[in-house]
């Protein structure tokens, strides 16, 4: 159905005016930038015309291999046996970074929950069950934690980005966690609710005294949302923030085709639970279309950044933006 | 060819009515001819629709058959990281939230049904007839939303204590009171499908001729006696019918269930448990599903899903029928 609804818009659109038309689709967590994206280059470049749909990464990696789309969206990387599938060897271009937070709804605390990645492995587990067992009471000592009130866990029941962000965390810092539940865009959780989308897991949140769940960080500033601070590699809290965002990225080893997991990454005040997003482009393009792309992906690396604070997200490390563009430069236009 | 036509037409249509004559001009004329094409056409259509549908089921889910075999319909575990597929737990939380439902909702719907059309008076049996059906009309995202907001923080703070402390040496109502859940969801599908039971017992216990009841009262019925033997026995083969459209219903609402039910595939005694219904996973992981393994063992929980409504369909048709032939001589 969504297909035909893709092609539909397609061929309606293309009637409709004379303009280059760029098809994408995939993933919804960068879907509010990309849009402004598009908007902002439609009117510095008027002949073309970018159209993204947002149905979700999975499904977008689907629709560009297919060929059904000119470009696809990703907050995970693709695996191995996906990019084999390819005709042509697909490039991943990091767009922006994203965070994950962890919010929690607990009245009259007096001050920012801080915790630990065994302390929230265990919550996530069910270990931990109340909210004042010893282990977040010494984390916290300041703090008026509830007496005698259990955790509620809330999860994603849907599948999603966020969700291999933060179970990719909870793997890389716990063995037993990686053993026991493994990672991905959905798992099966040992305790908690599930809730569809950010906005489920929100009003799970919201609606429960006592909850704690992972959202990213649009939705928790968006709903003025506690979030917890996080203890990183050197050891510090780190809060999720603009700059601590764009310290994980700088202080994590990016391979050669970008394809990596920064959460957990080492660097002085860098936050643990950030990812980057992507756009999976070809490396080997026809004509003006793949001429259009590749000039959008450089406005993209350059004055596009400039558009993601505003809304959340975290713009690429300066030194990261000029490895990009040369990884686009060297896309073939045939 | 022509005559054919006619004639098959006119021997189809003499049953009801014994003035033929005029009919079968009627039959020959162009117009017509179209007209029963056109009908045979969307009938059959319908039947193609639904096999072609069946089809591409079966064609996509058949990796994860092939993969797990029959084993899939009794396995309850379902992990995406293991890549484990079995649906049985959806299979119960599908069936057990749908019997939630149609138990609440049918005393409900019948009381409703008989109270409008037996005992109100007409200024007031009109207005709350229309609110019942405008029940109907509220889109169930709407209904999601207010059982995440309003419903599941009541049966948290009251309605859960509440069972437990009177009923919870029962299995049923033991464990952590979260408010979402099975019991939520059924809930729910019992408000969701309580207008449509509800207007459908209506309307078959208009068409009870009025006589039926007089006779009872005549013979000396009080009138709760004349409500049972006139109209609910009369009716009981179309208060069933009302009960299957419901139920049909309850089996494949996906927004409102996936947003109270709290989503985890496992089988659990309590219904203050959470659970997940095999509309709500299709609804939950088919945009994302990782693997083609996945995909495939999603599209079969669609095809059982389907094969579950159509099984349930069947046994309540049977059990019409039966009711039919049982009262047969006293009701039409």
């Amino acid at each position: 159905m969504r297909i035909l609804a893709v092609v539909l818009v397609c061929v309606f659109t293309q009637f409709a005016s004379a303009e280059l038309l760029i098809n994408g689709a995939g993933a919804s967590f960068p879907y509010p930038l990309y849009s402004k994206w598009f908007a902002e280059y439609a009117k510095i470049d008027k002949s073309v015309k970018i159209n993204y749909q947002s149905i979700g990464s999975g499904g977008g990696i689907r629709q560009f291999l297919k060929g059904t789309t000119d470009f696809g969206a990703s907050d995970a990387p693709m695996k191995d046996t996906e990019l084999k599938k390819a005709k042509t060897p697909i490039l991943h271009i990091p767009t922006v970074l994203g965070a994950v937070c962890v919010s929690y709804n607990l009245q009259g605390l007096g001050g920012e929950l801080k915790l630990t990645p065994q302390v929230l492995v265990e919550i996530f587990s069910g270990k931990i069950q109340k909210w004042d067992n010893k282990k977040i009471k010494k984390l916290n000592p300041a703090l008026n934690l509830p007496k005698d009130t259990y955790i509620i866990v809330a999860h994603r029941s849907d599948g999603s980005g966020t969700t291999a962000v933060f179970t990719d965390y909870l793997a890389k810092v716990s063995p037993a966690w990686k053993k026991n539940y493994g990672y991905g865009k959905g798992i099966k959780w040992p305790v908690g609710l599930g809730g569809k989308g950010n906005e489920g897991v929100t009003g799970l949140i919201k609606n429960n005294p006592g909850s704690i769940g992972y959202i990213e960080m649009t939705y928790a500033v968006a709903n003025k949302m506690p979030v917890a601070a996080l203890k990183n590699r050197e050891g510090e809290f780190v809060g999720p923030t603009e700059e601590s965002v764009a310290k994980a990225a700088a202080g994590a080893e990016i391979p050669q085709d970008y394809r990596t997991s920064i959460t957990d990454a080492a660097g002085k005040g860098s936050y643990p639970l950030a990812a980057f997003t992507y756009l999976l482009v070809s490396s080997e393009m026809d004509g003006p279309k793949g001429e259009k792309i590749v000039e959008f992906l450089k406005w993209a690396m350059g004055p596009g950044q400039k558009l993601a604070g505003p809304l959340h997200y975290s713009p690429l490390p300066k030194t990261l933006t000029e490895r990009v563009k040369q990884t686009v430069a060297q896309i073939k236009v045939k | 060819m022509q005559l054919e036509v006619a004639e098959k037409l006119t021997v189809k249509q003499a049953k009801p009515k014994a003035s033929s004559a005029p009919r079968r001009k009627l039959d020959i004329h162009f117009g017509d001819r179209v007209f029963y094409y056109i009908l045979k056409a969307s009938a059959w259509g319908v039947v193609g629709l639904l096999l072609l549908m069946v089809g591409l089921l079966l064609d996509m889910s058949w990796p994860a058959f092939v993969e797990f075999g029959p084993k899939f319909l009794i396995n309850p575990e379902w992990n995406p990281w293991t890549g484990e597929f079995g649906a049985l737990s959806f299979v119960y939380g599908t069936v057990v939230s749908s019997l939630i439902a149609v138990a609440l909702a049918l005393p409900v719907s019948v009381g409703v049904a008989l109270f409008l059309n037996e005992l109100a008076p007409t200024w007031l049996a009109r207005p709350v007839g229309f609110f019942v059906e405008m029940l109907a009309a509220i889109p169930s995202i709407v209904y999601g939303m207010w059982g995440l907001f309003v419903l599941a923080p009541f049966l948290r703070n009251y309605l859960q204590p509440f069972l437990h402390e009177t009923l919870g040496f029962l299995p049923l109502f033991q464990g952590p009171m979260l408010g979402y859940g099975m019991l939520a969801a059924g809930i729910i599908l019992a408000v969701m499908i309580t207008p449509t039971i509800a207007s459908i017992s209506r309307e078959v216990f208009k068409a009870i001729p009025l006589g039926y009841r007089e006779a009872a009262l005549g013979l000396g019925a009080t009138r709760w006696e004349m409500l049972k033997i006139a109209v609910l026995k009369t009716g009981a083969s179309g208060i069933i019918g009302a009960t299957i459209l419901g139920l049909g219903r309850a089996l494949g609402e996906t927004m409102a269930v996936t947003l109270v039910i709290g989503n985890k595939a496992h089988i659990s005694a309590s219904l203050f448990d959470t659970a997940q219904t095999m509309a709500s996973v299709l609804a939950n992981e088919y945009a994302e599903a990782d693997s083609d393994l996945q995909l495939a063992a999603l599209t079969a929980v669609g095809l059982t899903l389907f094969i579950v409504s159509l099984f349930i369909n069947s046994i309540a048709r049977y059990v019409v029928w039966q009711v039919d032939k049982k009262y047969a001589g006293m009701g039409r």
